[in-house]
């Protein structure tokens, strides 16, 4: 790397007979990271092949057998004026409708999911992304300031409307953040810890409040969308 | 010829005319032939001819990109047979539920596995897409196929919100009624776009045809188009990228 680079000439030709002779060139910002690695290639079939083969046999298998175990859910014909109490939708909004609880519906419905889609689109053009730095190897204390500020900002914002289900696990991540900060922790945990972006971070939050929110959702909220055991629902979730 | 009869049987076969005009390679026992395996066959060409050893270890990947599209295969199949019972208006499409129950031979079983491959669809999307992120595989060149990747989540969301509501039950109704009703809270353009999907102020027979020709034919056309890209990329990229690999010396970093 250190040796300078021969000038190049480069030459275009129309001539479909000419075989030309390839350069790699490779900018240092182009790809995350570059490795001389030997790699070992097997051939696609059968290795790979088969493998799908039995990835889908497998998949098949355990759904025919759950499928002939459980029923899809069925209830009377559907009724305009025969509100469910509680009507919930399928499980994957239920994050969502469980927000509805704490924030208007525009909040809710609209401003949250439309930020989560843009962060998820945004996640591979971020510059933080790219260099995949641990979160406490810059300048510690403005990445004390900074991390600090945020999640202590998100924590009171949430705690304003109440939303504790978002609240407790900020809280918890914000904890898991500054638990190896100054030398806290020992051993394998810590040298995880410390390995951690905070993109991961970030992710691991959102993943966290989102199961959160969906469990709630689903097996804790009874009529009136008021908190009960899943062994108290009716109809059962 | 020696060997098993069956194996003579499958030399015989395999060394025909017609046979030779179908597949034109020979059995799979060379490099070369299983290189024509997948070089000769419009199906399997999404595989280069070659992948790298390490990318067949099942923490690679988990397998979970492959058990998403293991499900939307389940879903084709039993979608189609459903679609021959299914009538999209009020209230026969509630009466076919009864019919596939009670009437149609093996009807159950197959409402139950399009029900439950739905949800392993949409929970193999999640889970991929974690998988993706924490192995750092939307780094360049993937940057656009992770962007791909969330279209495909969002159509796999909305193909499973519409299949919801077919079954014209109560759970159906009053599902898509809460969803459709956050809709109609996004400014300007919410309650004209819910009147485009439900076609209509309300959840009636004309929101169960337009999310039915949703569930059978437009959600699937986009899928399809956008998985094409998504493996094809996946392929154009070098392979799937696995997890990050610890630091070497060589490395150059930016």
């Amino acid at each position: 790397m250190s040796l300078p680079m021969p000038p190049l000439k480069v030459v275009e030709s129309n001539d479909p007979v000419a075989v030309p002779k390839r350069v790699a060139l490779v900018r240092p910002d182009a790809r995350a990271t570059l490795r001389r690695v030997e790699e070992r290639w097997v051939m696609t079939y059968p290795n790979l092949i088969l493998r799908e083969v039995i990835c889908f046999q497998v998949v098949v298998i355990v759904l025919a057998i759950i499928a002939l175990l459980f029923n899809a859910p069925l209830e009377g014909l559907a009724n305009p004026l025969e509100t469910p109490n509680p009507s919930k939708a399928p499980w994957y909004f239920l994050g969502l409708q469980e927000l509805l609880h704490y924030f208007p519906p525009v909040v809710a419905g609209v401003v949250f999911p439309g930020l989560v889609v843009v962060a998820l689109v945004v996640i591979p053009y971020a510059k933080i992304n790219l260099s995949a730095r641990p979160l406490w190897s810059g300048n510690k204390a403005r990445t004390r300031l900074l991390v600090g500020a945020a999640a202590a900002f998100l924590a009171a914002f949430f705690a304003l409307f109440a939303c504790w289900p978002i609240v407790i696990p900020t809280l918890l991540v914000g904890g898991a953040m500054f638990s190896v900060y100054g030398g806290g922790l020992d051993g394998r945990l810590r040298r995880f810890l410390v390995s951690v972006t905070l993109p991961e971070w970030i992710m691991t939050w959102f993943i966290l409040v989102a199961t959160v929110l969906t469990l709630i959702g689903t097996f804790f909220r009874g009529p009136g969308w008021s908190l009960v055991w899943p062994w108290n629902m009716y109809p059962p979730a | 010829m020696n060997g098993t009869p069956f194996s003579q049987l499958g030399t015989l076969i395999r060394g025909s005319a017609v046979y030779r005009s179908i597949v034109r390679h020979g059995a799979a026992e060379t490099n070369r032939n299983r290189s024509l395996v997948i070089f000769e066959n419009l199906f399997l060409h999404v595989h280069p001819v070659k992948v790298r050893e390490k990318t067949l270890k099942f923490s690679h990947t988990y397998w979970l990109g492959g058990i998403t599209i293991s499900a939307l295969v389940v879903l084709i199949a039993t979608g189609i047979l459903l679609m021959f019972y299914y009538h999209p208006s009020v209230p026969q499409a509630y009466r076919d539920m009864k019919e596939l129950k009670f009437v149609v031979d093996n009807g159950v079983f197959y409402r139950n596995l399009h029900r439950w491959a739905a949800h392993l669809m949409v929970l193999g999307a999640l889970l991929h897409m974690g998988r993706v992120f924490y192995h750092r595989a939307y780094r360049p060149p993937r940057q656009f196929n992770w962007v791909i990747g969330v279209v495909l989540l969002l159509v796999t969301l909305l193909l499973s919100y519409t299949g919801y509501l077919l079954p014209w039950d109560q759970l159906a109704f009053w599902g898509v009624s809460v969803g459709t009703n956050m809709a109609k809270e996004a400014p300007i353009l919410g309650p004209p776009l819910r009147f485009l999907m439900l076609g209509g102020n309300i959840v009636s027979e004309n929101a169960l045809l337009r999310f039915y020709v949703l569930h059978c034919v437009l959600l699937p056309a986009a899928l399809f188009g956008f998985l094409g890209v998504h493996i094809w990329r996946v392929r154009k990229d070098g392979g799937v990228q696995g997890p990050p690999e610890p630091p070497t010396d060589d490395e150059v970093e930016p």
